[in-house]
């Protein structure tokens, strides 16, 4: 059970906005869906998983890089060669 | 030699994002079939959008190594198939560019997410087509639109250039109208990749053979019984007396860890999805943003703007699933679950060659029919179980109710895909 | 400063010299290349690339952790540490989290009272992530340039127990870390920003306070000082110390709160799904440890008969030490005394390292010096001179060529008599003071001699010679 509270902070941590029309309905179903969830919890804890692969490696050689042009190219802002993003502060 | 085709299909269940007019290829085992590919799997020089806002004319400069596989082998690559947004539906109704209709009734959705790929089949606008498989999202379009889908076992197919929805569950698979169309694109790629450290190296160098003769086929209880349409389940134990009649044995089984099946599933690939899906900025490829804003309100403003909502509570529910305070409870917890599927699969497959049941638990929703969020994920409790334990699943196409196709779903033991795809083929031939 | 209630324990990233980066082929020699000029999908955090391992820097962690007296996990395996900058490519760095290459080691260092066991927590690899440029202003806008270059350059990060007593330790721990990293041939400390420190440090009794961002040996004094008078001056008003991270300020030696949403982060972490777990452990048999800088100190001593403060500064790095023994062939006295004591000086004073000094020019110096051609003044005019040189970009002279254009050979005999004369002749007041008993007269020539023959007469010989003629003086009179 979660309240629209929780789900606001959760939605802050994984950055992505969800605005006030959409808070109550995205906390009725997650809280929903969390319940359904819960049923994990009486399960014992600490299994890990047989991966089936080990030690799977590569050599240190090097290899073709894209050119700036390629690196670049998708990016929609760029100045002297470097990508353009918002100010983090 | 280089030859080319044009490819202009009339495509009115909406199949595809992005259409290769033109489309040039080589010799090879494939030399001028035509394969579609889901838009989540890379393909230099053509714009692959997950069906996402978010990836808008993002244009990779590789190609998946599947990509690569086909374009060797003669293949002609005519286009990008719709899907559920970043793979994150069962209806192939989650896509930014509007729902793909299911060529059985435009009524009905074609399944998901892979339904692109399935519906260009099915229509008969391609040979065959690439799909990927998450929690059943090759095989639920097939058995929603009468045609084959094969999940390959976890790592015979590289995942190299799949843009990731849930890393440890997923593999590219291939689909087509039938069983010798599947087993032709599926030898063509699989293999070793060491740009994907996930990847074994079991090539597929198989013929179909339709020889089931003592075959040990295993029924579980619970892939014919609350939840699962009757009629469905009718129709997939008549397909299943078709494989006895030629010489296998079915066994009456029980496989108790699909209680927690799918809250494990959706756990994992929630959790996996959040941080995966984290990585679309918009700095380094997709639509850019605005420049005045901070770093953290751009992002979040972005990313509602974007992200379609099933994506957007995806990644809230995995973000919970991975918090301090939930992830013992939930991510750790759906580890023990996981586990329990694998020991349970081990043990039938102890005693039976191959499990059998419904693919999906009905037949192919009308549109728009699912619209709550957990009765959507509640239709994927036959096909995850494949997933967490990264065993082989087909779905061939068994009979129809209500007109609609039904899917049957034969699941194999690890790297055991050459008798699953057997099987499927002693199915197709006998039900002739 | 009193320092029985400091404690301080290190995080330290260092990069490994692979010549690859951990999860892609591309280059890690990017230092003087164009921004993005390294990337691939993977570094890029392109959508459908994935991470393979490099396994040198497996091998490169492997060497630390033995070199550490480190255990090694029987199964170690990556996670993602989720969250969100600009330049981590893929919003997470790929780490390791609960079960990390290796735990439970330690390193031996010069502590305030002795020599001291440093304990090593655990080292673990992990991704570089990109470089930020902070750009433009407030009223015009700010934005950042992201450089993916660095993205993916291996790392290992070393935690220690908070063993280290005062800042001065932090820096032994730092130095004598490096040098054995260097030793181990993993880790090239003259490239920039190849070591990065955090510093835990706090009072007993007090919060702890993280300082992040400390990209200098000689920063992580000065920041753990700085930090340490903040702290006692907070306690002394009578407040609390704030538990918090803090961002050094190299440029000008603070620290200062950071107001980031840094410390309410919760990372998330979760195993790497994309990475297959690693069984490394019976590797460590089969490492075989160079000679590391204790064992070469104690070499230092014995074959060179190095003083134990020289052995240790000459093996404080591997290019030292290598020095070093090339110019012991010379005369493993003069070496030590010059490399340590003099040679070293000067190169701290033009922030040089020893690859500054043509080794060749020192050998030939050493020589000088071993045949008493030149004074030890006229020793250090010359290293002067030929540093100077290599700053300005010019070929360095020979020390022979020096002497000889500068005149600075040794002077005696007769020249040096006349000088004498000359001196007591031109300065009968102070040679009057040195007959009435003032000692400090006798330096007063002596200085105007050396003046005279600009540092080339032996200051004893001088001495005994200028005593000699003073003394004729009063016999004469």
């Amino acid at each position: 059970m979660v309240v629209s509270e929780d789900v606001r902070k959760i939605a802050k941590l994984a950055d992505v906005g969800v605005d006030d029309r959409e808070i109550e309905e995205f906390t009725s179903q997650c809280s929903e869906i969390l319940t359904y969830f819960e049923m994990l919890d009486t399960l014992p804890q600490g299994a890990t998983i047989d991966r089936g692969l080990v030690n799977i490696f590569r050599e240190d050689e090097i290899t073709e890089s894209l050119s700036q042009e390629e690196a670049l190219r998708n990016a929609a802002e760029k100045e002297d060669g470097f990508f353009k993003a918002p100010r983090v502060m | 030699m280089a030859k080319t085709l044009t490819f202009t299909p009339d495509d009115k269940v909406h199949a595809f994002i992005t259409t290769i007019p033109e489309v040039s290829y080589e010799d090879g085992p494939l030399s001028g079939v035509t394969v579609a590919i889901k838009d989540n799997i890379s393909t230099r020089g053509i714009e692959t959008t997950c069906a996402s806002q978010i990836l808008k004319g993002y244009i990779p400069p590789y190609d998946a190594h599947v990509v690569t596989l086909l374009k060797s082998a003669g293949a002609a690559i005519v286009g990008k198939t719709n899907m559920d947004e970043f793979g994150m539906g069962t209806t192939t109704e989650n896509s930014s560019f509007g729902p793909t209709l299911n060529p059985c009734d435009p009524g009905r959705v074609p399944g998901g997410s892979s339904g692109g790929s399935a519906a260009a089949v099915a229509a008969g606008y391609c040979d065959m087509a690439l799909g990927s498989d998450t929690g059943g999202s090759i095989r639920c379009p097939a058995a929603f639109c009468g045609i084959v889908g094969l999940k390959p076992t976890y790592g015979r197919v590289s995942r190299y250039g799949l843009i990731a929805y849930a890393n440890s569950l997923e593999q590219i698979g291939p689909m087509a109208k039938d069983v010798t169309g599947v087993s032709r694109l599926f030898s063509v790629i699989a293999g070793h990749d060491k740009r994907d450290s996930t990847s074994v190296d079991r090539p597929y160098i198989h013929t179909p053979n339709p020889s089931v003769k003592g075959l040990r086929i295993g029924l579980p209880e619970e892939f014919f019984g609350k939840g699962v349409d009757p009629k469905v389940a009718d129709t997939v134990k008549k397909a299943v007396s078709v494989l006895e009649q030629a010489g296998a044995e079915a066994v009456p089984c029980s496989m108790p860890s699909m209680s927690h099946a799918l809250a494990a599933y959706y756990v994992i690939c929630t959790s996996e999805a959040s941080s995966n899906l984290a990585r679309f900025d918009g700095i380094r490829y997709g639509p850019g943003g605005d420049l005045r804003k901070s770093w953290h309100e751009e992002f979040s403003d972005r990313r509602q703007e974007r992200f379609g909502k099933e994506v957007r509570r995806r990644i809230i529910l995995g973000t919970f699933s991975l918090a301090a305070g939930y992830f013992g409870r939930y991510y750790q917890k759906a580890q023990t679950a996981r586990q329990m599927v694998r020991d349970d699969f081990a043990r039938l497959f102890g005693e039976v060659d191959m499990i059998a049941g419904p693919t999906m638990p009905s037949i192919a929703f009308k549109l728009r029919e699912k619209s709550d969020p957990l009765q959507m994920y509640l239709s994927d409790i036959l096909t995850v179980p494949a997933n967490l334990a990264g065993v082989p699943a087909i779905s061939v196409p068994c009979g129809q109710v209500e007109g609609m196709p039904v899917g049957l779903q034969l699941i194999g033991r690890h790297f055991e895909d050459e008798k699953v795809i057997d099987t499927a083929f002693a199915y197709e031939q006998g039900a002739v | 400063m009193e320092h029985d209630d400091v404690i301080i324990g290190l995080e330290i990233h260092c990069q490994l010299n692979t010549r690859s980066k951990l999860f892609c082929g591309c280059s890690t020699d990017f230092r003087d290349d164009e921004p993005n000029t390294h990337t691939c999908p993977v570094c890029l955090g392109l959508p459908g690339s994935m991470p393979v391992l490099n396994k040198k820097v497996i091998e490169f962690a492997m060497r630390v952790a033995k070199a550490l007296n480190c255990s090694v996990l029987k199964e170690c395996d990556f996670s993602r540490k989720n969250y969100f900058y600009p330049d981590l490519n893929k919003a997470y760095q790929i780490t390791q989290y609960d079960r990390p290459l290796a735990e439970w080691g330690k390193l031996m260092i010069e502590g305030e009272d002795g020599e001291r066991d440093i304990r090593i927590t655990r080292i673990h690899v992990e991704e570089d992530p990109g470089r930020s440029v902070h750009m433009g202003t407030t009223d015009r806008g700010k934005y950042t340039l992201i450089d993916y270059n660095r993205a993916g350059v291996p790392l290992i990060e070393i935690v220690t127990e908070p063993d280290l007593k005062s800042p001065k330790e932090a820096r032994r721990f730092l130095n004598k870390l490096r040098a054995t990293l260097e030793y181990l041939n993993v880790f090239d400390s003259e490239k920039e920003g190849s070591l990065r420190v955090d510093a835990n440090i706090s009072l007993k009794g007090s919060g702890r306070v993280e300082v992040k961002n400390i990209s200098s040996y000689k920063g992580v004094e000065k920041a753990l000082t700085f930090e340490i008078t903040r702290q006692r001056n907070v306690i002394r008003r009578g407040q609390v110390v704030a538990r918090e991270t803090r961002h050094f300020v190299e440029a000008r030696g603070i620290t200062t709160s950071s107001r980031s949403k840094e410390e309410e982060n919760d990372y998330r972490y979760f195993p790497e799904p994309d990475l297959m777990p690693m069984q490394v452990s019976d590797w460590v048999e089969g490492i075989v440890l160079p000679e590391l800088p204790d064992a070469r100190r104690e070499r230092f001593m014995q074959q060179y008969g190095c003083s134990l403060e020289h052995a240790r500064t000459l093996t404080g790095g591997l290019k030292l030490a290598e020095f070093y023994e090339q110019v012991a062939k010379a005369d493993p006295d003069l070496a030590a005394t010059w490399t340590a004591d003099y040679l070293l000086g000067e190169l701290n004073y033009r922030d040089f390292s020893i690859d500054a000094m043509p080794i060749v020019h020192f050998m030939e110096l050493i020589g000088l010096l071993k045949a008493d051609t030149i004074t030890d003044k006229s020793g250090v005019e010359i290293l002067r001179i030929i540093l100077d040189q290599v700053k300005n970009g010019e070929k360095p002279e020979m020390p022979a060529s020096i002497v000889n254009r500068l005149g600075l050979a040794k002077t005696g005999g007769d020249e040096i008599t006349d000088m004498v004369r000359a001196v007591i002749a031109e300065n009968p007041q102070p040679v009057a003071d040195y007959h009435a008993g003032k000692g400090p007269a006798l330096n007063f020539l002596v200085g105007q001699v050396m003046k005279k023959c600009r540092g080339r007469a032996d200051p004893g010989h001088l001495n005994a010679l200028l005593r000699e003629e003073l003394g004729k003086m009063q016999d004469g009179a």
